[in-house]
């Protein structure tokens, strides 16, 4: 039973569907008229800190605050 | 814990002698989860006690599906951040499904459907209301429920007509010069979405 159906170009280029989605969503967001433009970037920020734990103490955090992705 | 057990053992009784009646009263399709030597064994070890329910006997039964075809279309679309239809009763859904364009009437056999970035528009009578999806997908139930989910979808008139054309040229040179498997598939991302886009605007 080979595989069928032949993968998307994305998914042979090694993304997986949610990057492809995200890049997607993001694409259309910046193609909006202002006030929806606005509204959608300022929907969509994020800030979040993310640290590696190494024996048992977090190392240094990575913070990312939103500036737009992609 | 234990102020609990009469309440429990109570309920559980009389959920025993009405479940064959009530609770798999639309359960055609699903098989009977009593498995019958476990609960022997059972009845062996503890006779006063009933036997533990599985996760599928907690389960409601599945809607069941219509034997004639309902004149409508439930949909339910929604996207990351807000519903935009809930169970909104339609003539026709058409979805840009990844096949092509996909027209949903009641009584569609059940699909799921990945979608492409593309025109969704909803039939209703004569109104028809037109979005932009960026990518999701549709699923078709048996009882002409239809769950769509989409990460971004806008009505049409929310696209500005430059940024697309900007972002068009933009992404075809890319193409052209891409040189990584990853940038080539970007700068490809970048012009299908905007050609549908561009599209959508003029079609």
């Amino acid at each position: 039973m080979a595989s069928s159906a032949a993968v998307p170009f994305w998914r042979a280029a090694g993304m997986t569907y949610i990057t492809y989605s995200n890049i997607c969503a993001n694409l259309v967001r910046k193609c909006l008229r202002e006030p929806f433009k606005a509204e959608s970037m300022n929907r969509e920020k994020v800030h979040f800190s993310l640290s590696k734990w190494a024996d048992g103490k977090p190392e240094k955090p990575v913070l990312r605050s939103d500036a737009p992705e992609v | 814990m234990l102020r609990q057990a009469s309440r429990l053992i109570s309920r559980s009784v009389t959920a025993a002698s009405s479940k064959s009646v009530t609770a798999r009263a639309f359960s055609t399709e699903l098989p009977s989860t009593i498995d019958s030597t476990f609960v022997e064994s059972w009845k062996k070890v503890a006779p006063n006690m009933d036997p533990p329910r599985t996760p599928s006997s907690f389960m409601k039964p599945r809607p069941s599906t219509a034997s004639s075809i309902p004149t409508k279309l439930t949909v339910n679309f929604v996207l990351p951040y807000a519903s935009e239809l809930s169970g909104k009763e339609v003539d026709m859904v058409i979805i840009p499904a990844t096949t092509g364009q996909m027209g949903v009437l009641p009584g569609h056999v059940p699909t799921i459907a990945e979608l492409k970035p593309g025109i969704m528009s909803v039939h209703e009578g004569t109104d028809i209301k037109k979005y932009f999806v960026s990518s999701g997908f549709a699923f078709l139930h048996a009882n002409s429920v239809a769950d769509i989910i989409a990460v971004e979808a806008v009505p049409l008139e929310n696209i500005d007509a430059s940024q697309v054309q900007k972002g068009l040229v933009e992404f075809t040179q890319k193409l052209a010069s891409a040189s990584t498997d990853l940038e080539k598939a970007e700068a490809q991302i970048g012009v299908e979405v905007h050609s549908a886009m561009n599209a959508a605007l003029s079609g």
